[in-house]
């Protein structure tokens, strides 16, 4: 039976240093998160975040599939870079010569929305923040885009918690379908090809997806190079014997709220119902690789690709098909494990979106980044009599995804929200209140002096006397609100929780 | 579920007309695309980024994951 899908997202953000000779991106972002964690320590009530990254049980290197190929490249930690972990359970750090936020585990894909949200928010202060503390006419600008148009991308990854027992070639196997074809709602837009030389469609003059150009391998564990479409990184930050994390990169970071909805609430679905056992091979991709450019080269959405029994289908088709299948598997399993109310919006909107797409794409602007994204290169093209190989095209591009608030294009679009202000202020904060995150957001706002180092699956307390304690999460569906509320509001020190915790 | 399957069966024949009414800009479509957003893009012309060709012409990043 399907398990809990908890789940979260990590952005890394594209970052510039302006006003300056030579933009230095591992110092920018430095740069960035301590001048948001400094100002935190100034204005809030309590502590502030600068806690320690544990980095004990970090195992990049682990392989999915049991043992890696020998030319496997393992991607290694870098233990020495600035690490935040922050009260609302997230991680905010420089990875890769990139910020990154990685989200608290969330229990849905509702709740993935609002911290991705709250993520936004948090690079805004902290460019604002950074804005002050740096000679004038300087300033740090951030992206939530995934390439720079010249051949450079990063990642925007999710996670899903699922169950060790399932094959995991029965995971690749669906979960390439869905990555392949899901690409027609999660796609941010492209203005050009990034992918010349490796065969085909060299004269893409918009595609879907930012990323779908840097996929050159089926399964992998590298995510720097030789990108693989499903990553077979083995590393759960949970109880090993019972779980596994998978680590999903072949995702564009969205910002139309539907999108990311859409994004994670429907890979939810498809691997619960992997766990369920209700996918067969039906639906199997005879060419990952090729696909996954071919679907995102299209924004006619009328290109077909192959499944592995000769069948040609558009992504679309296979994503109706992938629809039907879900509704199908909810009506007869119920979607406990997805969160019933959530996963119900999910079949809906996955419905209003595959069929906007299908008679009417530009009705799903609201919804849809590249949707909403070419639609502004259209009216703006029109506007100044120009046409789409204007070099300006590109910048207006860029800039749909410039996070600060005044140059945001993406934020007066009107894109549709389906969370609230106040959730995602809340959120920049406040942990979640139904996932382990509960327990270390809490503990890092009411005990930081006190905690040595962090991890996603514990946490390490010096209560003043030797030796330094460490708290075990490995679960992570607990270190809730309603397992963990109480006892939290009830110690008044760190030493009296870790007695508490173990007895 | 049938009709959706009748529906599906002739998606890409329709699909095929779109693309070729995509090409001229002066489409019905497109007229109802500048009305639409006429407004936004008053906005969008002063939010700008002054010099944006050269900033998108010297955006690098290094890769990442």
């Amino acid at each position: 039976m399907a398990i809990t899908k908890i789940c979260g997202i990590e952005t890394e953000y594209g970052i510039v240093h302006r006003g300056v000779a030579e933009s230095n991106p591992v110092s920018a972002s430095s740069l960035l998160i301590n001048a948001y964690v400094s100002e935190l320590a100034v204005t809030a009530a309590a502590s502030s975040p600068s806690v320690g990254w544990d980095f004990e049980d970090e195992s990049p290197g682990r392989d999915a599939r049991g043992s890696a190929p020998a030319d496997a490249a393992p991607p290694e930690v870098e233990t020495h870079l600035v690490n935040a972990v922050l009260t609302n359970g997230a991680r905010f750090y420089v990875d890769h010569a990139h910020p990154e936020i990685s989200s608290p585990e969330c229990a849905d894909a509702r709740s993935v929305v609002i911290f991705d949200r709250a993520a936004e928010v948090i690079i805004g202060r902290a460019m604002a923040a950074a804005g002050r503390m740096l000679p004038s006419g300087q300033e740090l600008v951030v992206h939530k885009n995934n390439s720079d148009g010249k051949g450079n991308s990063y990642g925007c990854h999710e996670n899903y918690l699922m169950d060790r027992a399932v094959p995991f070639g029965r995971i690749v196997t669906a979960a390439t379908t869905h990555f392949v074809t899901r690409q027609i709602f999660t796609g941010a837009g492209k203005v050009g090809v990034e992918a010349s030389g490796q065969g085909g469609d060299d004269d893409v003059t918009y595609q879907l997806s930012q990323r779908a150009d840097f996929f050159e391998a089926e399964v992998g564990l590298e995510t720097t190079l030789k990108r693989p479409i499903v990553n077979t990184r083995d590393e759960p930050h949970a109880d090993a014997q019972r779980y596994r994390r998978l680590h999903v990169i072949a995702g564009d970071a969205n910002l139309a709220e539907v999108a990311t909805f859409l994004k994670v609430g429907t890979t939810a679905i498809i691997l619960a119902m992997v766990e369920d056992e209700v996918l067969d091979r039906t639906l199997a991709i005879r060419n990952p690789v090729a696909a996954i450019r071919a679907v995102s080269h299209d924004p006619g959405l009328a290109r077909t690709i192959e499944t592995v029994d000769g069948v040609a289908m558009t992504a679309l088709e296979v994503q109706f098909e992938l629809l039907d299948r879900a509704k199908k598997w909810a009506e007869d399993r119920g979607m406990e494990s997805v969160g019933p109310d959530v996963g119900a919006e999910v079949l809906r909107r996955w419905e209003q979106v595959l069929t906007g797409l299908e008679t009417d794409p530009d009705s799903v602007a609201g919804q849809v980044d590249w949707v909403a994204k070419r639609r502004l290169i259209d009216g703006w093209t029109e506007r100044h009599d120009t046409s789409w190989s204007d070099h300006r095209v590109a910048a207006l591009a860029l800039q749909y995804h410039d996070l600060r608030p005044e140059r945001s294009l993406a934020g007066r679009l009107g894109l549709e929200r389906i969370t609230t202000d106040a959730e995602v202020a809340r959120g920049v904060t406040e942990p979640p209140t139904d996932t382990r995150a509960y327990f270390r957001g809490r503990c890092l706002a009411k005990f930081a002096s006190s905690i040595v180092a962090a991890n996603w699956d514990s946490l390490v307390f010096d209560v003043g006397s030797e030796p330094l304690r460490r708290v075990p999460m490995m679960e992570p569906s607990r270190g809730t609100e309603a397992h963990v509320g109480r006892l939290l509001d009830e110690c008044s020190t760190p030493a009296e929780l870790v007695a508490r915790l173990s007895s | 579920m049938a009709e959706r399957e009748q529906k599906r069966r002739t998606a890409p024949e329709r699909k095929t007309d779109e693309v070729a009414e995509e090409a001229p800009q002066t489409s019905e479509r497109g007229e109802e695309i500048k009305a639409d957003i006429d407004d936004l893009l008053d906005e969008i012309d002063d939010v700008l980024e002054t010099n944006a060709e050269d900033f998108v012409r010297s955006y690098v990043q290094k890769g990442g994951q």
